[in-house]
């Protein structure tokens, strides 16, 4: 492996003159299990002490933690309070967006969201608390920063209605779903979440990981984590396949799905797998008019992180060929240990055009945010 | 390559590490039951900075369901994405042909010495009762 090795102190210190970087997947944490209590009723603030939530699956979200390090995340990401990853604005800007250039940071609340919550009334309680704990904490203190809408989507109703509520909030750049809902996210009764998003002019974020109460592999219960980490990519490819076949994107034209963290190199060869079978099976859903490859090529963006690194590194940009440049969006995951470093992730010679639009431009327009010189 | 006094020995005693800057270059100071390692204090993955790194040990199986631990507190873990290295010689566990983090010998040195050169001691005050230890860059 041919690895570049870069000063990358001296680099930091230039950190006014580098190439802006949008960071598409950032996860904010909270510093203490009291941190939703202002945005939440007296009554639900008992119902968690009293009863706790009540969660789909023992294992919220695949493994136990601490998930390779602690909080799973970065052994330096931990603010100078002893507080969580990711719970400490100034910390946040002085180790990630400061010295990085990063100029748009998109906020994924993956956490304790509430999403997760059986007790629906008390989830979607959760939720509305994290959506006003994300302005008040991050984005209205950092305009750097933009927030992913928390939306309870097992709940139909409640899920649009969140999206409305909302609506037109400029804290607010996509809503955010997970994968391993609990059915395919293709499904009908998703739709209205899909419709209200669309009709917001929200892309749809699906975060790995997830709560619906299957495992992440396609294959049953894994013994280890690496089989989880490597299994996000399948359980994405099934809610990916499930929206396709679904007819999600030929219902609502103006639906933006964005994977994060769910890996890119799988989809061009899935994608060679649904057209030529498409081609023989057609009959069976007429709903469909294109070639799944050309509602993906449409509709679908993915966040890099974490990179693939095949050998020769080259091959990475023949996926990026595949998928096409327009569509990559780079992302970190700060604080989380398999964290991209922006001047490492793509270790391949890029022209200038094709650098910014990954590294920004491509992100600014996905999420409507202003283009940097 | 010239001798830079980094810390006094009472600095870094057994079980610690230390960051150190030498002609601009971050090192990686540990202390191991007395003996000192230096490591450039950068993976040479993805730029992780190592002197965060957890010690821990060596687990290899020869086949399933069987495991054996060695070198206990002699391996280090990259805080980033936990490629392990060996602390004493930076060489990679993985790749250890290919990848590895460039060390610097490390050695204690007498004040009695230090004074008399010909090291190099810009940041720290040396006086002929103490040890320190010397950074070979």
């Amino acid at each position: 492996m041919n690895v570049q090795v870069r000063d990358t102190r001296t680099t930091r210190s230039e950190a006014a003159s580098r190439l802006a970087i949008a960071d598409c997947d950032i996860h904010p944490a909270h510093k203490s299990k009291r941190d939703l209590d202002p945005y939440l009723e007296q009554r639900w603030i008992d119902e968690l002490r009293t009863f706790g939530p009540r969660r789909r699956v023992g294992v919220q979200s695949g493994p136990a933690y601490p998930k390779s390090q602690p909080n799973a995340a970065r052994r330096d990401a931990f603010p100078e309070d002893g507080n969580a990853p990711g719970s400490d604005l100034d910390f946040m800007r002085r180790q990630l967006l400061d010295p990085y250039n990063i100029q748009l940071g998109v906020l994924n609340a993956t956490g304790e969201n509430g999403q997760h919550f059986q007790n629906r009334d008390l989830g979607n309680a959760h939720c509305r608390a994290t959506n006003h704990w994300q302005i008040e904490t991050f984005t209205k203190n950092e305009p750097r920063l933009k927030a992913s809408l928390v939306v309870p989507y097992e709940d139909t109703q409640a899920g649009v209605a969140e999206i409305e509520h909302w609506a037109g909030d400029p804290n607010f750049v996509q809503i955010i779903l997970q994968s391993r809902s609990a059915d395919p996210l293709g499904n009908r009764r998703y739709w209205p979440i899909y419709e209200a998003a669309a009709a917001a002019g929200l892309p749809v974020g699906v975060h790995a990981f997830g709560f619906g109460g299957h495992p992440p592999t396609g294959s049953g219960w894994a013994s280890y984590y690496i089989e989880d980490m490597v299994g996000h990519a399948q359980s994405c490819q099934g809610l990916l396949i499930s929206m396709l076949m679904e007819g999600v994107f030929e219902r609502i034209p103006k639906m933006k799905l964005v994977l994060i963290e769910a890996g890119f190199g799988w989809l061009p060869p899935l994608a060679w797998r649904l057209d030529k079978l498409w081609k023989r099976l057609r009959a069976e859903t007429p709903h469909l008019k294109r070639l799944p490859s050309e509602y993906i090529r449409d509709h679908v963006w993915l966040t890099t992180q974490p990179m693939e690194e095949p050998e020769p590194r080259e091959h990475v940009l023949d996926t990026f060929d595949w998928v096409g440049w327009d569509r990559m969006l780079f992302a970190t995951d700060y604080p989380h240990w398999d964290f991209d470093d922006p001047d490492q992730a793509l270790q391949v010679r890029v022209d200038e055009p094709r650098r910014r639009a990954f590294f920004y431009g491509n992100a600014a327009a996905l999420y409507g945010v202003a283009a940097v010189a | 390559m010239s001798k830079h006094v980094v810390a006094s020995v009472a600095e870094v005693p057994p079980g610690s590490r230390k960051l150190v800057n030498v002609k601009g270059r971050p090192i990686a100071i540990f202390n191991i039951d007395g003996a000192y390692y230096g490591l450039l204090n950068r993976c040479p993955h993805q730029g992780g900075s190592l002197v965060h790194g957890v010690l821990t040990g060596l687990v290899e199986s020869d086949e399933p369901g069987k495991y054996c631990y060695s070198r206990e507190g002699e391996i280090l873990r990259c805080p980033w994405h936990g490629w392990e290295f060996d602390v004493k010689t930076g060489q990679s566990y993985c790749e250890p042909d290919k990848i590895k983090v460039k060390n610097y010998p490390v050695e204690v040195s007498p004040g009695r010495r230090v004074v008399e050169g010909p090291y190099i001691a810009e940041t720290v005050p040396v006086t002929v009762e103490e040890e320190y230890v010397v950074v070979e860059a």
